[in-house]
């Protein structure tokens, strides 16, 4: 029984709220690793653009939601996911028409368009600040719980609570999916063949008569497309505000680095590397050891590594030993 | 021709009386008017200076003198902006006492810097940081808020009657949520109650599950919230309700809000709090008297006290006869506390004759105010529970 609660009381802090954080962490490293592995620059827009996708995908769900529109259980949020995928794929591409596309031109070193990508996450973050507002916003609705904790706890009669909320099971759901098309597309497709054929060998594709251009435009879509599912994930699991989507860009940065730039495998890898990480470091383990040790030895203190303000310097670690011992990540992406 | 020599003359008039009145009084308004509670401050402002038009209409101060607002900004988190504005006050405008000033932090410094040294009385309506009780303040400083020391008190003795002995604490990381948690903690260790972890949280993050897992790894019957219901106390609850942690939650002041019934719905229920509550006659007869004369909300966030901070200097000169700081520090306690007749919101006029003859007066106002300590209101809490969705008040302490 002690066992058993124990397992119920870990799943309920860490195991299920980590594996559904680092499943929105892989799709944002997803798309950073993506924009790394065929424009080669370091996107620091990346967190801006997912807020901004965002925000479309909530300006929709609120009209559907006034017009009465509803997936029952499911949140309306979903069915605006391609309207957000849209806008933000419309603001990409312009970007990289007006300011990308000037610096690839010229041929410029990557790290001009790291820079370059902070200007434009600035003029993104205020393009989202103008448009919606600074504040927190909900627009999540449907059934909030699949198991909650008085049920639960009739149906098991367990001392601990299983939650799994709706939007934990839509994350992990929707990500699986999301991940497998990917995959599918990268290494089936005409089109996906010759993303991998640019990131490998730029001179060689091109050779080959790949059009560098249609390459890029395709990238772009598709990082709309992530960066966009991985917000409205957050932002319905979680909350939404622009801010908190632009302090995501350092747990998605170092998921990509950890799991290896350019490794699409990697940043997967990395995202729950890290999430683990953070919530397993910050979290307070006194309850769990209590159920597992004997009396004797259970502890008095918290047993909490981290205090949870420290969260985020979690992923500064990870990030800082990774670079020193493997800087090529897990995967032997590109080194930084 | 006609009409241009009675605007001459009438002009002549008006600057004759400027200087005959040259003995006007004037009394410091500073309050945070840009900054956090900018949206707060008008209405506070308009309050204060409701109560002092009143006295100018009645007549009955020092046989008619006039008493003149002059305003100043506070910024509610600037210190060094709230001591120069403070200090252009005294020195330039020679105000004689000071109504304000309104966030605990530039309230300290203010006093400390400007009001102590030169001798000017303060009366702030919502400075509620435990800090102030024992600042160095030379008798000159009085407030018409509660502390947040009280507040602690009246926390520990509610949790004392729903019979809960353990509780885990969490407070928004800032001087008031310090400040409470602090006053709080004490007065519940104080009587017997263990507390299994206090953990501050910041305000506006987007997920709060890791804070809420080492407050359920702690323990305790209940969750101790001393936040913001609009933020982080409301994340906190969420969280709570989100992981099935606690059930039952004590909600300080700040997180009384009819919004946050609303979006957490059942979460709440059984959960109970407490918040500074004006009740009674004072409050009514205030809320007659806005309609009457001014435009703001007289239920607005700290205008009772605004309103009572400027009555109580005005009552405190006309008590010792001469419109002096001397005089308006050494009275307030005397006419805010028994004996004497009970004053309401408009009865200032009636007030200042009582004073005029030598009679005593005890000012209720629209807090009901009694100061007590070091000059700071006792301030009346509502303990409330929340039953079938909605406030219901248990009883007032």
């Amino acid at each position: 029984m002690d066992m058993l609660n124990a397992f119920v009381a870990l799943s309920n802090f860490v195991l299920i709220p980590a594996i559904a954080y680092g499943s929105q962490l892989a799709l944002g490293a997803l798309g950073v690793t993506l924009v790394y592995g065929i424009l080669r620059f370091s996107n620091f827009a990346h967190g801006d653009t997912m807020a901004f996708g965002t925000m479309v995908a909530i300006l929709v769900t609120w009209g559907l939601q006034s017009l009465g529109v509803s997936l029952g259980p499911l949140p309306t949020a979903l069915l605006a996911i391609p309207f957000g995928i849209v806008g933000c794929a419309l603001l990409l591409l312009a970007t990289d028409r007006l300011v990308f596309r000037f610096y690839r031109v010229q041929k410029a070193v990557p790290v001009i368009l790291v820079i370059v990508s902070m200007g434009v996450m600035f003029v993104y973050n205020g393009l989202t600040r103008l448009v919606i507002g600074p504040e927190n916003r909900t627009f999540a609705d449907g059934a909030r719980y699949l198991v909650n904790a008085r049920q639960f706890r009739e149906w098991t009669g367990l001392a601990e609570p299983l939650v799994i909320r709706g939007t934990q099971a839509i994350t992990v759901v929707t990500a699986v999916i999301v991940v497998a098309l990917l995959f599918w597309f990268l290494t089936r497709t005409r089109t996906g063949k010759s993303m991998r054929a640019f990131s490998d060998n730029e001179d060689l594709a091109l050779l080959s008569g790949i059009d560098p251009e249609r390459v890029v435009r395709v990238t772009w879509l598709i990082v709309a497309a992530l960066a966009t599912i991985a917000g409205v994930l957050y932002g319905l699991d979680k909350s939404f505000m622009p801010f908190t989507y632009f302090q995501l860009l350092l747990p998605i940065f170092a998921a990509a680095i950890v799991g290896g730039l350019g490794s699409p495998l990697g940043a997967i890898a990395g995202g729950y590397v890290i999430a683990f990480s953070e919530v397993a470091i910050t979290y307070a383990w006194k309850k769990v050891l209590g159920y597992v040790l004997p009396d004797s030895l259970a502890p008095d203190g918290l047993v909490q590594l981290m205090a949870t303000d420290y969260k985020f310097a979690v992923s500064f670690m990870i990030l800082v030993v990774v670079l020193l011992f493997r800087p090529t990540g897990l995967f032997r992406g590109k080194s930084v | 021709m006609k009409k241009l020599m009675m605007a001459t003359a009438a002009a002549a008039l008006a600057a004759g009386g400027a200087h005959a009145q040259s003995e006007d009084v004037k009394i410091g308004i500073i309050l945070g008017f840009t900054g956090p509670i900018e949206s707060l401050t008008p209405a506070m402002g308009a309050s204060a200076e409701l109560a002092i038009a009143e006295v100018n209409d009645s007549g009955a101060f020092m046989d008619g003198t006039t008493i003149t607002p002059v305003t100043a900004d506070s910024t509610c988190v600037d210190s060094a902006a709230a001591t120069a504005a403070a200090e252009r006050l005294v020195t330039t405008d020679g105000v004689v006492a000071i109504m304000g000033a309104d966030c605990s932090g530039v309230t300290g410094a203010v006093l400390s810097n400007v009001a102590v040294p030169n001798g000017v009385p303060m009366i702030s309506p919502s400075a509620t940081s435990p800090g102030l009780s024992t600042a160095e303040d030379d008798g000159l400083f009085f407030r018409t808020a509660p502390s947040d020391a009280r507040q602690g008190e009246v926390l520990a003795g509610i949790l004392e009657d729903q019979g809960v002995s353990s509780v885990a604490v969490t407070y928004t990381n800032n001087d008031y949520g310090k400040g409470l948690s602090d006053s709080f903690v004490a007065a519940f260790e104080e009587a017997g109650g263990e507390i299994t972890l206090t953990a501050p949280h910041e305000d506006n993050k987007a997920d709060y599950s890791a804070e809420i897992g080492a407050l359920a790894s702690a323990g305790g019957e209940v969750l101790v919230v001393l936040g913001y219901a609009d933020s982080g106390g409301r994340g906190l609850i969420q969280a709570a309700a989100d992981t099935g942690a606690f059930s039952t939650f004590m909600m300080g002041d700040g997180m009384f809000s009819e919004a946050l019934l609303e979006d957490l719905g059942g979460v709440l229920e059984g959960s109970y709090g407490a918040v500074p509550w004006s009740q009674g006659e004072g409050a009514d007869a205030f809320a007659a008297l806005v309609n009457e004369r001014a435009d703001f909300d007289p239920a607005g966030s700290y205008t009772r006290e605004s309103y009572d901070a400027a009555a109580l200097l005005i009552l405190a000169m006309a008590a010792g006869g001469e419109a002096t700081s001397e005089a308006a520090a050494a009275n307030v306690m005397n006419v805010a506390n028994e004996p004497g007749e009970e004053i309401l919101p408009g009865q200032l006029g009636r007030a200042l004759e009582i004073l005029a003859e030598g009679g005593d007066i005890d000012y209720v106002g629209a807090t009901d105010v009694e100061l007590i300590g070091p000059g700071e209101a006792a301030g009346t809490y509502r303990y409330y529970t929340i039953t079938d969705g909605a406030f219901e008040t248990v009883e007032f302490r």
